[in-house]
């Protein structure tokens, strides 16, 4: 330990004063002790910069062109982000729905439409059995999954069930769960 | 020690004994596992796609640059692969790294999909799969997979994290805490500050100018739940707006994402309902 220790401390009061028989002398010597002593520092091919007399207003020029870094097109697809979206947007299509066919059915007196539950019903009637499952499927399914997504939201502002495995379980349970009663409610 | 251990390095590998003191110390390089490989296993190339951008050339579109490997001479994880690229392919490649243990934070980024630490993520042994290594998602690029942490910074100055009480202690000693008051600090403590569960929320990519983001009010709640603090009204009030938490919409890519494994949704869902009783 002492011989190391004496070692080292030559080796370095030779590298102060004359750095360059140093750096001759470890050129070719063990990579450990080579990369200890400086000889793999690494040289920057690209200068960063070649005018550094004012360092702020560089860095202010290039926050000015600073990229932000790529998001939502390369995160991995997970049960708890994609179900989030999905609860959103399912959320906004169930409600514009509601509100459009709302102010239609209030503006249709006045324009001439009929859209009574009767003639909407007998509309619905005339259609083929597999555009009405279909159109049934396509309604039910954002209505279950926002439902039940509702309940999971609803235990989580309890402080409940927010571990990463409880997550992706009732992630996938919600999802099992809308998917079937979404068909039972298309085939109904 | 230093010598036991310089000489169970020299009987293990095959180089001569007798080098001299200072360069029989084994320092932990690249080139170290390089020289051992295995000759009989075929090499097992990888292909890494980093994303690149310099600052220099501010006009050029960031890029994705592509590297190849041989995992058999790299370490098993992917700050290992990177460093091997910047050491002997590609010195321009630029990142931050410091411990290379997962307690510094400064390796964040954006791995196959995923935030986490590159110095605690195994590089996957498929060679098939071809990794993908972006910086943080939707922070201000520095260089290559250097992000802008600047707001991330202030934010965190912003909730104070510091201990805030103006009585002192009756015996005037340090102030005491129940075991039980200190385990509710378990979980909380951790956090290193990697910024990578902020950059995986998408209400924070969306909002980061007023929303709080994860990282920070766990942080936030840990100065709420801590039995010393006296200033929890103040902190509360703080908070008590539109913006600052209200902006989690439990989405919980946080806690999925973390790698120290903390649960910051959870942090969210405590500091939330805190907020409704008062």
């Amino acid at each position: 330990m002492i011989s190391q220790k004496v070692a080292q401390q030559s080796l370095r009061r030779l590298a102060v004063q004359q750095p360059y028989a140093m750096r001759w002398s470890l050129m070719n010597s063990a990579s450990p002790a080579a990369v200890a002593m400086g000889r793999f520092m690494q040289t920057r091919q690209a200068a960063t910069s070649s005018n550094t007399s004012d360092p702020t207003k560089l860095l202010a020029q290039q926050r000015l062109n600073r990229p932000v870094s790529p998001h939502l097109t390369i995160y991995r697809p997970q049960i708890t982000w994609i179900g989030s979206s999905l609860h959103r947007i399912s959320g906004v299509a169930l409600s514009g729905s509601l509100y459009l066919y709302a102010t239609a059915y209030l503006a249709s007196p006045l324009l001439g439409w009929h859209l009574e539950s009767a003639s909407v019903a007998a509309a619905f009637a005339a259609l083929p059995i597999v555009a009405k499952v279909l159109l049934k499927g396509v309604m039910a399914l954002p209505f279950t999954y926002h439902c039940f997504n509702g309940v999971r939201h609803l235990v989580w502002d309890l402080g409940k069930g927010i571990t990463n495995q409880q997550v992706i379980r009732s992630g996938w349970t919600v999802v099992g769960l809308s998917v079937i009663s979404a068909l039972a409610l298309a085939f109904l | 020690m230093a010598a036991l251990r310089s000489t169970s390095r020299l009987v293990a590998s095959s180089k001569p004994l007798f080098r001299p003191a200072v360069f029989a110390r084994s320092y932990a390089t690249v080139e170290a596992a390089a020289q051992d490989p295995n000759p009989s296993e075929a090499p097992r190339t990888k292909t890494f796609h980093v994303y690149r951008w310099n600052p220099d050339q501010p006009t050029e579109k960031p890029k994705m640059q592509s590297y190849s490997l041989d995992l058999n001479k790299t370490g098993p994880m992917m700050l290992d692969a990177l460093i091997r690229i910047k050491n002997e392919m590609d010195p321009t490649l630029t990142f931050r790294r410091s411990c290379r243990e997962g307690i510094c934070g400064s390796c964040a980024m954006n791995i196959d999909g995923v935030n986490t630490l590159a110095c605690l993520c195994r590089i996957p042994t498929d060679t098939a799969k071809e990794s993908r290594i972006y910086p943080l998602p939707h922070t201000y690029v520095v260089k290559d997979l250097v992000p802008d942490l600047t707001q991330f910074y202030k934010q965190y100055k912003s909730i104070k994290p510091y201990l805030q009480r103006d009585t002192k202690t009756e015996d005037g000693l340090e102030f005491r805490q129940s075991p039980e008051d200190r385990k509710k600090l378990d979980g909380l403590y951790e956090c290193i500050l990697c910024a990578c569960c902020s950059t995986s929320c998408p209400s924070y990519w969306w909002n980061s100018e007023e929303y709080l983001g994860p990282a920070i009010l766990l942080q936030s709640y840990r100065w709420l739940a801590d039995s010393r603090d006296e200033k929890t009204a103040e902190r509360k009030h703080a908070l008590d707006n539109s913006m600052s938490v209200y902006r989690c919409h439990t989405i919980l890519n946080c806690s999925r994402t973390c790698p120290k494994g903390l649960n910051p949704a959870r942090a969210i869902a405590e500091i939330k309902k805190l907020m409704a009783s008062h």
